[in-house]
């Protein structure tokens, strides 16, 4: 089992997206998802990015993609999307119709904003050409396994969240606009406020989800920290690792220990729940029996 | 325009029917449908009556088998494509594509329409479904403006429906997991929000809070009416901020943009509901039969009869007006 590194959901200065990538450069993770995944508003202010990045992590021998956006509507962002191609490394694909543009025979990588629920769909995409797949984070532990087994007898990778702030949903609005009074289309770019996102109480004061931009999170941040036994043996390929702001590099260090046998689970656990945003965690999807669940804390919600 | 009209019972669909809808759909009593509630949806034997009532007063009958098959599980969802095409029916509502790929494959004569489950939000997308699996209809997510739906039209080949009254989604559904972060259950692998079986309602001084999974979704005054604790429309704080984050109570109410849509391109106009009465189902069903029918004969809009069925509530046109987002 291996870590790749997911697309940054959030909106940060050019400048620490490449602080950020240079820092990756020199932890123990295979492979790195780069790209705007949230909202295409944000693309102009840090894209040039993008080929550097690209160019940086392959010289430090990672893997690299490039993902797509996770709801493509505007004529320009098809565009954009159509565009992917030509930076010369595979796209992820997480809307499906970014599938539309990818050259066929050209492999291709399918992020946790598809639904691959089953192996129907699994079989399709990789008859379409999917080499590696990261699995809704949705999914409990008995349809990982099942679809863990169907992608090593299709020659897919199979991957599942391994840590970060949920992606729970998308939408055609823009929250954090709204929350500014503002509608997505004079956003001013308060999404660039929160660089983890923005949290979102209940009245009771229950910490519960955080909102970037069109996206809705989880204020927990998900770890698999407590299951990677039980991942490996269901045959699981990859964890997956979502970027938060602050000590990033660090956590992938602590994954890379994690997965060698270094560094214990409740140990680890510790040091993530210190050095997470929100200092919450969750495995709720994996190990039941609510996303919000935590494991490591018996019967107390996340 | 086709009208698209929800039923949730053999006694809902028959209400439908008479009171002027073009196409019923509806839903197999399990897991296979996104309305999996108690009490609701049909047997196989059931759906074979249904259609063969709606045929003969010239209906349509659409089965909605739109949830995502849970792994290693598949054989739950091909039986109710089976009985879907045994029963007559006149298209089936799917979402996943491997349950479209294996439609296309077993069933090539059974017409498909994709789900708003499946998201499909653009031209690429719906080009996408058609060509690979034989699409004939897409149902629109409710995240477009009518100006964005024009254009999709001009683009694909085949026809859309659109969703223009009832209980509104802010989140693109069919990618929406928030339910299941709370609960354990979600619309995509069971077939429902928000699921009454963990809400809880509690007394505190002279509030009531309504909780979905233990979160507190909204605070009411003792003796105010209280809304059903649906996750994405509760009342929550970020900051210094108070209020619907996401979305007020609202439902959505498209009846004025029914000009606009038939100009836009829109085969279909698609009343959600399939959990309500069959009293609810007959009077929308018949105002908006009568707003179709002044709609292609160039009358205007029949205003007073649809006026009253949002009556008391608070209603959105949604993604339809770009200052939603």
């Amino acid at each position: 089992m291996d870590l790749t590194v997911g697309p940054n959901f959030f909106f940060w200065p050019a400048e620490t997206v490449r602080a950020f990538v240079a820092d990756l450069s020199g932890t123990p993770v295979a492979r790195v998802v780069l790209g705007e995944l949230v909202c295409s508003k944000r693309l102009p202010f840090w894209q040039d990015e993008i080929p550097r990045a690209i160019e940086t992590l392959q010289a430090a021998g990672k893997e690299v993609a490039v993902t797509s956006l996770a709801l493509i509507t505007l004529k320009r962002e098809r565009k954009l999307t159509a565009d992917l191609a030509d930076l010369g490394v595979p796209v992820e694909v997480n809307d499906l119709s970014a599938l539309a543009h990818v050259p066929r025979g050209r492999p291709f990588w399918v992020g946790p904003l598809v639904n691959v629920y089953n192996e129907g769909t699994l079989a399709w995409l990789a008859r379409r050409g999917a080499t590696r797949v990261c699995l809704p984070p949705e999914l409990p532990l008995a349809s990982i396994a099942v679809l863990a087994q169907a992608g090593r007898d299709l020659g897919i990778a199979v991957e599942v969240w391994g840590h970060g702030r949920l992606p729970l949903a998308i939408s055609g609005r823009c929250y954090h606009a709204r929350l500014h009074d503002r509608a997505k289309d004079s956003c001013q770019f308060v999404c660039g406020e929160d660089p983890d996102g923005r949290d979102v109480e209940t009245l009771d004061g229950q910490p519960f989800l955080a909102v970037n931009g069109v996206q809705t999170l989880s204020q927990s941040t998900a770890s698999a920290v407590h299951q990677v036994q039980a991942l490996r043996e269901a045959g699981v390929s990859a964890l997956r690792l979502s970027p938060q702001s602050q000590g990033f590099a660090s956590i992938c260090r602590g994954w890379g220990a994690h997965l060698a046998g270094s560094l214990a689970a409740d140990e680890f656990a510790a040091t993530l729940t210190a050095n997470t945003p929100g200092g919450r965690l969750s495995d709720g999807f994996i190990a039941g029996p609510a996303g919000a669940a935590w494991s490591g804390a018996k019967a107390r919600p996340a | 325009m086709e009208l698209v009209c929800p039923a949730g019972t053999p006694a809902a669909l028959r209400a439908a029917v008479e009171a002027g809808a073009h196409a019923v759909y509806c839903g197999f009593a399990d897991e296979t449908n996104a309305r999996n509630f108690p009490g609701l949806n049909f047997t196989p034997e059931e759906m074979a009556e249904a259609v063969r009532f709606a045929h003969a007063r010239s209906a349509k009958v659409l089965i909605a088998i739109n949830t995502f098959p849970r792994a290693g599980a598949g054989p739950i969802w091909h039986r109710a494509l089976a009985n879907a095409e045994n029963s007559g029916a006149d298209a089936v509502i799917l979402a996943d594509i491997g349950l479209l790929a294996h439609a296309a494959d077993r069933h090539p004569n059974l017409r498909r329409h994709l789900s708003v489950q499946a998201a499909a939000a653009n031209p690429d997308a719906i080009n996408l479904y058609a060509q690979a699996f034989g699409v004939r209809r897409v149902v629109l997510p409710r995240v477009l403006t009518v100006e964005e739906i024009a254009a999709i039209n001009r683009e694909v080949e085949v026809e859309t429906e659109v969703f223009v009254f009832g209980g509104l989604c802010v989140m693109a559904e069919g990618r929406c997991s928030l339910s299941s972060y709370a609960t354990g259950q979600s619309p995509n692998m069971n077939g429902v929000c928000s699921p009454a079986s963990h809400v809880a309602y509690a007394e505190e001084g002279r509030e009531l809070a309504a909780r979905l999974g233990g979160f507190t979704i909204h605070r009411t005054p003792t003796g105010a009416p209280a809304p059903y604790p649906t996750l994405c429309k509760g009342c929550f704080t970020s900051g210094a901020q108070t209020g619907h984050i996401f979305e007020d109570p609202v439902s959505l109410d498209a009846t004025h943009l029914i000009p606009r849509l038939a100009k836009a391109g829109v085969s279909a106009l698609k009343i959600e509901g399939r959990q309500r009465s069959r009293a609810y189902v007959a009077q929308v069903v018949r105002a908006f039969r009568a707003a179709v029918e002044a709609q292609a004969a160039g009358r205007p809009l029949p205003e007073g009869a649809l006026a009253r069925l949002t009556e008391g509530q608070a209603a959105t046109a949604g993604a339809y007006a770009k200052t939603w987002r």
